[in-house]
């Protein structure tokens, strides 16, 4: 395999593998904030046991987070030292904000909560992973709006055979971005909806610490339905986003061969590159793709025969990652509705189908996020910035195949053992349950 | 000054602050199989460092991302070149990390022996890499107008390897320090006796870096031309010999502080000699990068110069608040509920 091929590899691997933990840091840190904050309001201690429990498993999960995306980061010069000098002028920027401005929040003060519960006073342990959730949160929005800007690239003019900035304003209002940034927290959201849920019906189920875990799932519950509804809308914002700015992905994830106004939607449908049609089209509904698109029943949307065959993206993947995404949501809407239904009306104890659904539900969030970043990424392909720079170009020159291939063999060796070692722990913490005492 | 010396002045301070930081934390690391004889005496170790070595290695993140943000020719051919080194660096910070996640979380003894020797091996690789690597700036790379030329062995030459020597005494005695500061009784008494040892081998170490920096390097040329910046490099030696000072008082607290100004010193000496070049080429000195041929456009140096200068003041105001909030001793047995 080339430099190429490897470094694409090695990046996509890692880079999924950090969205592992990533998205559970998110969620979980805003859920424990608000716990923490109705325990400092009411001087309930369940909701102080709650912070504890959920902030335990919250620790174990965090730490990966923080060493994975390290790597990422370095990565860019490592493997991609050609993008990073043709970009580096403008898309750097938002990287080096992110470690100024949110990570070091984040990483300062998870210290002080994790370890500093006798040191600081009631108040400013719950402001701590106040910030905590405020910074993980922030922390995604640079490193999303310079996602954005590789999948719209604004503000920017080509001079010294480089793209350099031209308007910062434009980099940081990028709608393109700031759509990408509440999709992608929105189903970290939904995950650590899903995860509280899980959890907390594996310990219902057993009758263990009822009011605790029925309190977390009440929470989890709310969460969880309006970040999956915030989820789907936010969803079609980058439908349309992507429609007016990437019309080879969105032919691509459509399967949408002809350039047509009006255009129907096969609810059924399996593409075949080769002969350049859909081997499976059934079920079509009359111009829902223009509508879903553009919000027009008589938009054009642009087929794939109308673009150059080397202008698009890996087509069985980014139809296939594009579907599966969108049947995981709606799934996770409906599950979300019933388990937010039955906690409402107080019936966890008797919804024992229910309990156990949730428990094996921990996964889909997981995998429709990865997912969804396939779509995004390969579906950009083969451009590294949408339109402007391709992938094949970004490459590092003074790199050997075999270098790569080492590289990307420790990252599967290191990061599959610390994976294992990760889950086990989760699981071994998550199943202990709360602790006894509360000093 | 222009933005581009503004920046090569921040560039370095970022690196000098993240060694001066994590530098006690790998230290600490390092020692942390020799000083941390018992159970107790471990957890205390592992307890001492876990508020903050995060927040410690965000300097690193932030030195990187500034390096892209300023210089990206620069950050592209370091990062690109020095592949396998940093790698192995990266590769060692996740299992330090992890280490210390990991280590308090599960049960047996030989879960607990597998950590504690990653923890040892995880902090002193990026120990000795960092310096391998900076002593690899400092002499210059193989760079002609093709890029990089070398390979991984080249990297491993006596002055570089010396470096990479010199990083790891000046870290493992601040981790040493830091474990005598914030340690009590018997353990923190054997961490200022093993600060001293460590301290004699130091400097032996910064003699042979500063003279075969002379004889291996161009940094001495800023130095010949503007002798007044040999303040630098006596201040530093200067400091390393208060440490002493300290340690025979007992005191650590000051030495602690005189080692973390050392390695701030250290640092800064050498990029003193390094100005203007980023990465300089042995080859041929027009193939090198300096602030000037690497740097970014004058927009976004300017726009970079505002988000440092408002937000590098404000997280040293919060970590040093974190650090004072844990700047009790630890007391074995307390506080230790999220595991470390």
């Amino acid at each position: 395999m080339s430099v190429l091929t490897l470094s694409r590899i090695q990046f996509a691997a890692t880079a999924m593998f950090h969205f592992l933990f990533v998205p559970l840091t998110l969620g979980l840190s805003v859920l424990i904030a608000w716990w923490e904050a109705r325990y400092v309001r009411t001087n309930d201690e369940t909701y102080l046991r709650m912070a504890k429990f959920w902030g335990k498993l919250f620790l174990i999960n965090f730490g990966l987070g923080v060493v994975t995306g390290i790597t990422m980061e370095f990565q860019f010069g490592m493997n991609w030292a050609e993008y990073s000098k043709y970009v580096g002028d403008i898309f750097g920027a938002p990287l080096a904000i992110e470690a100024t401005a949110a990570f070091f929040l984040e990483s300062t003060f998870i210290g002080l909560w994790a370890l500093g519960w006798t040191k600081v006073s009631k108040k400013v342990h719950a402001l701590a992973i106040g910030l905590v959730a405020f910074a993980a949160n922030l922390s995604a929005l640079w490193i999303l709006l310079a996602n954005g800007w590789m999948q719209r690239p604004v503000g920017y003019v080509l001079r010294n055979g480089r793209a350099e900035m031209a308007d910062f304003k434009a980099l940081v209002f990028n709608g393109t971005g700031w759509s990408i940034f509440l999709h992608t927290v929105l189903s970290g959201y939904v995950l650590a909806a899903f995860f509280v849920m899980g959890v907390s019906g594996y310990h219902l189920l057993r009758k263990r610490e009822e009011k605790l875990f029925g309190a977390s799932f009440r929470t989890a519950a709310l969460f969880g339905l309006a970040s999956s509804v915030l989820v789907a809308v936010s969803g079609d914002m980058r439908g349309v986003d992507v429609a007016r700015t990437q019309p080879a992905k969105l032919a691509a994830m459509e399967s949408h061969w002809e350039t047509e106004s009006g255009a129907a939607m096969p609810l059924l449908a399996w593409p075949d590159a080769r002969r350049e049609t859909n081997s499976v089209d059934a079920v079509r509904i009359p111009k829902l793709l223009s509508f879903l698109s553009f919000h027009d029943f008589g938009a054009e949307v642009k087929g794939l025969r109308d673009i150059p065959a080397e202008e698009r993206p890996p087509l069985l993947v980014t139809f296939l990652s594009f579907r599966i995404m969108v049947a995981l949501g709606a799934v996770m809407i409906l599950a979300a509705l019933w388990a937010w239904i039955a906690s409402k009306r107080g019936k966890l104890a008797s919804s024992p189908r229910l309990l156990r659904l949730l428990l094996y539900a921990i996964p889909l969030p997981y995998v429709a996020i990865q997912l969804g970043w396939l779509l995004a990424e390969v579906g950009r392909q083969p451009w590294l910035v949408y339109g402007l720079y391709k992938t094949a170009d970004g490459v590092s020159k003074s790199l050997s195949a075999g270098t790569v291939a080492v590289s990307l063999a420790g990252f599967v060796l290191i990061y599959g053992a610390l994976a294992a070692v990760d889950i086990v722990l989760l699981a071994k913490f998550a199943r202990k349950g709360p602790e006894e005492a509360v000093r | 000054m222009s933005l581009q010396v503004l920046w090569f002045v921040l560039w370095g301070l970022l690196w000098a602050v993240y060694f001066a930081l994590d530098g006690f934390d790998l230290g600490a690391g390092m020692l942390y199989g020799t000083l941390g004889r018992s159970e107790a005496e471990k957890a205390a170790i592992r307890r001492s460092i876990g508020p903050v070595w995060d927040g410690n290695e965000v300097w690193l993140l932030t030195a990187g991302g500034a390096m892209f943000a300023a210089f990206p020719a620069a950050y592209a051919l370091l990062f690109s070149s020095l592949y396998l080194p940093l790698l192995v660096i990266l590769f060692a910070l996740i299992f330090r990390g992890a280490a210390l996640e990991f280590r308090g979380k599960g049960e047996g003894a030989a879960w607990g022996r597998t950590w504690d020797a990653v923890l040892g091996a995880a902090s002193f690789v990026p120990a000795l890499l960092f310096g391998v690597a900076f002593g690899n700036i400092f002499r210059g790379l193989p760079i002609d107008a093709s890029g990089y030329q070398g390979s991984l062995v080249y990297l491993l030459n006596p002055y570089s390897l010396l470096t990479g020597v010199l990083f790891v005494l000046l870290f493992a005695l601040h981790g040493a320090l830091w474990i005598a500061l914030k340690t009590a009784g018997e353990l923190g008494a054997r961490a200022l006796r093993t600060a001293a040892g460590l301290w004699s081998y130091l400097l032996i170490s910064v003699a042979g870096f500063l003279v075969s920096s002379y004889f291996s390097t161009g940094l001495a040329k800023n130095y010949l031309e503007a002798p007044a910046w040999i303040a630098v490099p006596l201040l530093a030696v200067g400091a390393l010999f208060v440490t002493r000072i300290m340690i025979g008082k007992a005191n650590a607290a000051g030495a602690f502080l005189a080692s973390g100004a050392t390695i701030l010193l250290v640092t800064a000496a050498g990029l003193v000699g390094l100005y203007p070049n980023l990465l300089p080429s042995r080859l041929y000195s027009v193939f090198g990068l300096t602030i000037f041929n690497a740097s970014s456009s004058p927009v976004t140096l300017k726009i970079m110069t505002v988000v440092a200068l408002v937000f590098v003041p404000v997280v040293m105001a919060y970590q040093a608040w974190v650090y004072r909030v844990f700047r009790h001793k630890i007391d074995a047995g307390a506080d230790g509920e999220a595991g470390y």
